[in-house]
């Protein structure tokens, strides 16, 4: 075993560790708790890209996940502040244990399928001059900016979508967020039914004037 | 640097894929929710990206990208419809959104 493969170990045991300590109980009853141990197993699979040779999604993913996506969800989090009676998770209920066994014979047949696929798979050589570039910066950029440059435009007016999107629903001063103007007069009357019946003075007791 | 195997970095693939769809269909705080679907798009970039190195492309790069660009938009979205339905309901737990209405 290589120090490759063994640094892929530490790694990968890294990810599957802290995904799973982000979602557990004890650990990850607290949301910016889960938070932290989603940025550790993004950076431990970050350093799977390094590995694998691909520079610029190692850049990528520590610049936009761990950098601006994690930002944000911790920023949420805390903009948020719920208290400790609102974060208490429900317990285990039927649903949950179904769920679970479903997620596990998804990872059984997952692993089954890559048992079929992967034998006698072996990797390109790198250091052959035809992959001097594979997976850097110059290389998947060029790629980007000439056969991907339709979905690469679209990708960033996707980003402009996303980004005016969110400011617009997370504005305070939508009318239905605030709701100065109370509910229409017939809602009303439904909602105050009970408290009605027990004055015993109809509202519209003024029609037997005549 | 070329020895790991394909099987390998698939099943670490597969393994976190699965715990973010335990994390999607078990935990009901909806922040959880929306980190556990990061930890989803991430296994399958993991997925492309061994899959480049044992072929020696750069699309699946591109491609690992473009999911990348699609999380960034999924989590600021998802996000902002926290906030505003924080705002009108006061919770987190997708038990209790049920109406489209107030």
């Amino acid at each position: 075993m290589s120090a490759a493969h063994l640094i892929f170990y530490v790694l990968g045991t890294g990810a599957v560790l802290s995904s799973a300590l982000m979602l557990l109980p004890n650990t990850g009853r607290n949301p910016i708790h889960s938070a932290l141990w989603l940025i550790a197993s993004l950076f431990c699979v970050a350093g799977v890209y390094a590995l694998l040779s691909a520079h610029l999604l190692t850049a990528l993913q520590i610049i936009v996940y761990a950098g601006a996506v994690m930002v944000l969800f911790t920023f949420v989090i805390m903009l948020l502040n719920l208290s400790p009676s609102e974060i208490q998770e429900p317990k285990l209920s039927p649903v949950k244990i179904i769920g679970g066994a479903l997620s596990l014979f998804v990872l059984g047949k997952l692993t089954t399928a890559i048992a079929l696929v992967t034998q006698g798979a072996r990797p390109v050589d790198l250091h052959h001059h035809a992959y001097a570039e594979f997976g850097t910066v110059k290389a998947v950029g060029k790629m980007l900016y000439t056969s991907f440059m339709v979905p690469f435009e679209l990708a960033s007016v996707l980003l402009l979508v996303a980004a005016v999107g969110a400011v617009v629903l997370a504005k305070k001063s939508l009318h239905y967020v605030d709701a100065p103007e109370p509910p229409p007069a017939k809602l009303t009357r439904l909602a105050h039914r009970p408290e009605d019946a027990q004055e015993g003075t109809p509202p519209d007791s003024h029609g037997g004037h005549h | 640097m070329s020895d790991i195997p394909l099987s390998e970095i698939l099943i670490l693939g597969a393994v976190l894929f699965s715990i973010g769809l335990v994390g999607v269909l078990t935990r009901r705080n909806i922040l959880v929710l929306l980190m556990s679907v990061e930890v989803m798009l991430n296994a399958v970039n993991v997925t492309l990206v061994g899959f480049s190195r044992y072929h020696g492309w750069n699309e699946g790069h591109v491609l690992a990208f473009f999911i990348i660009a699609v999380a960034a938009a999924e989590a600021a979205v998802g996000l902002a419809l926290v906030l505003a339905v924080f705002r009108t309901k006061g919770t987190v737990w997708i038990d209790e959104l049920k109406l489209l209405r107030r």
